[in-house]
């Protein structure tokens, strides 16, 4: 039996199988991820976008082709650093379809940087962010104190880290107070405590008198891996160290390893040791400080004298100089004034007066000697005038005057007496004594 | 003066140093200076001898206050 090769044979004719979208999407979908199952690929991140509700959606291409790929959010929690365009990856997830657009697609799973580590990238990426923000500004850094009384230790109490530093405590000059606040210094939870420690510090430190404050803390470990020393890379340290107001000194791990936290401090020690060296003194610097000065106060005390000596010896010199002066001026002046007192010498003054007064007396005699003579002369006038009336003159002319014998009265009048009455008569020269005969008589 | 802080009498000595360094004090002023001066640097060099350390831990009590707590000797 001849078979017709170009006609098929009824029978064998499969019947035709028609698909819904919805099926044959589907049948894709898990042909995709049953042939593939988990694979690697390495690509360059484009078009990459965080949604809000916390998955990430970018795709992955090459020179030629490109491959839409999608990181769920419980996938992407776990990518320490950042994805952003153009970043070269290697990419675990599985190959899928999302059958709503008909697009096939890779489920990130994981994701590293290709060439560096992830975490090397994670630090990469938040240094540059935090320099931007001026974490690591040097104007921001504050002045580690001198000599601190109190000294916070950030540190794990099981570590190497504080049995250094007490070490360094024990050698050098040991009146500090330490106070440590113990954390855990690797792990999950170490970033939370330690910068969780970084603020209890400084909510100690606010309640604090001012006597009592910490004055500077110790923020460190031990040397590790990079992983062991991650904590001091993270964000939340950073920023708890930048925003403390007491001054932080880093010392994380060994020499090389410069840390995030080591960026931030205000000092960066390489070693916790000698962060505890660089806040506790030597005691033998110290002493011979004490030394120093007190051989300055012996020193300049004794300067202080000497120098006060001297200024006195030259005072005294500048007062004898200026008392002599003084006197030499004194007595320049006592000679004026003894001049001006000669002058007003009231010797002289009573020679004047006795001058002035013998004038005056010299005019009063003159004066008086008028005056008597002219008293004398007016007297003499007077006299005359007077010895013209006086009875007596007129007796000396012939007149006379008889008196009664009996009363001595003067008689004006033949009445004054009787006859045989006697009287007597006053001549110029004398007197009679008469009877009077008849005193009728004419 | 045994309650004064090391630090503080450093800085006290060193303004004490000024002070007579510059030279403007009366006799009186100098003297008192110097006395001071003087105990203060005996007290550090006794301070540096008899230096006695102190360490603490900060716990939180139950009522989420701090407290201080001397580290016992095993704990070191």
């Amino acid at each position: 039996m001849t078979q017709d090769l170009f006609t098929e044979p009824k029978d064998l004719k499969p019947p035709r199988r028609i698909f819904t979208v919805s099926q044959i999407t589907q049948d894709i979908k898990l042909i995709l991820e049953a042939s593939f199952g988990e694979v690697w690929i390495e690509g360059e991140v484009s078009n990459f976008q965080a949604h809000h509700s916390g998955h990430f959606y970018f795709t992955l291409k090459d020179d030629s082709n490109v491959l839409p790929a999608a990181m769920f959010a419980r996938a992407n929690r776990e990518v320490k650093f950042k994805i952003e365009n153009g970043l070269k990856v290697i990419c675990a997830g599985k190959v899928s379809a999302y059958t709503a657009r008909g697009q096939y697609q890779i489920i990130v799973e994981k994701l590293e940087p290709k060439g560096v580590g992830s975490l090397q990238l994670a630090l990469e990426q938040l240094k540059r962010k935090l320099e931007k923000e001026g974490l690591f500004a040097p104007e921001h850094k504050r002045p580690i104190p001198y000599l601190p009384a109190r000294i916070g230790v950030v540190t794990s109490l099981s570590g190497a880290a504080i049995k250094d530093i007490l070490k360094v405590l024990d050698r050098r000059f040991s009146d500090i107070n330490i106070i440590i606040n113990p954390v855990q210094v690797q792990g999950e939870k170490a970033k939370d405590e330690i910068a969780q420690a970084i603020k209890d510090f400084n909510l100690l430190n606010d309640g604090l008198a001012l006597e009592d404050k910490i004055e500077v803390m110790i923020v460190g470990r031990g040397g590790g891996s990079t992983e062991d020393l991650w904590a001091f890379n993270e964000e939340i340290v950073a920023r708890a160290i930048y925003n403390s107001g007491i001054p932080v000194i880093s010392a994380v791990g060994h020499e090389r390893d410069w840390t995030i936290a080591d960026l931030v401090a205000d000092l960066r020690a390489p070693t916790p040791s000698v962060a505890a060296e660089l806040v506790i003194p030597k005691k033998e610097e110290l002493r011979q400080r004490v030394e120093e000065l007190s051989q300055d106060i012996k020193r300049s005390f004794l300067d202080t004298s000497l120098n006060l000596k001297e200024a006195a010896g030259e005072l005294t010199r500048r007062l004898v100089l200026s008392m002599q002066n003084v006197f030499r001026l004194e007595v320049s002046d006592f000679e004026v004034q003894r001049k001006k007192l000669a002058l007003l010498n009231p010797a002289v003054l009573i020679q004047q007066y006795k001058i002035q007064m013998l004038d005056l007396a010299r005019q009063i005699y003159v004066r008086i000697g008028h005056f008597i003579k002219l008293k004398e002369a007016q007297f003499n006038k007077g006299v005359e005038k007077l010895s013209n009336l006086s009875p007596l003159n007129i007796l000396s002319r012939g007149y006379s005057s008889t008196f009664g014998m009996a009363d001595g009265e003067i008689i004006k009048e033949r009445n004054a007496v009787k006859s045989g009455d006697m009287v007597k008569t006053k001549l110029h020269k004398g007197e009679l004594l008469s009877r009077v005969i008849d005193e009728n008589f004419i | 003066m045994a309650e004064i802080k090391f630090e503080d009498a450093l800085k006290k000595l060193e303004k004490i140093v000024e002070d007579l360094e510059k030279g403007d004090l009366t006799l009186d002023e100098a003297l008192k200076k110097y006395q001071e001066g003087i105990e203060l640097s005996r007290a550090c060099s006794q301070r540096l001898e008899s230096a006695k350390k102190k360490i603490d831990l900060l716990v939180k009590n139950k009522k989420n206050e701090f407290e201080l707590k001397p580290l016992e000797a095993g704990e070191e």
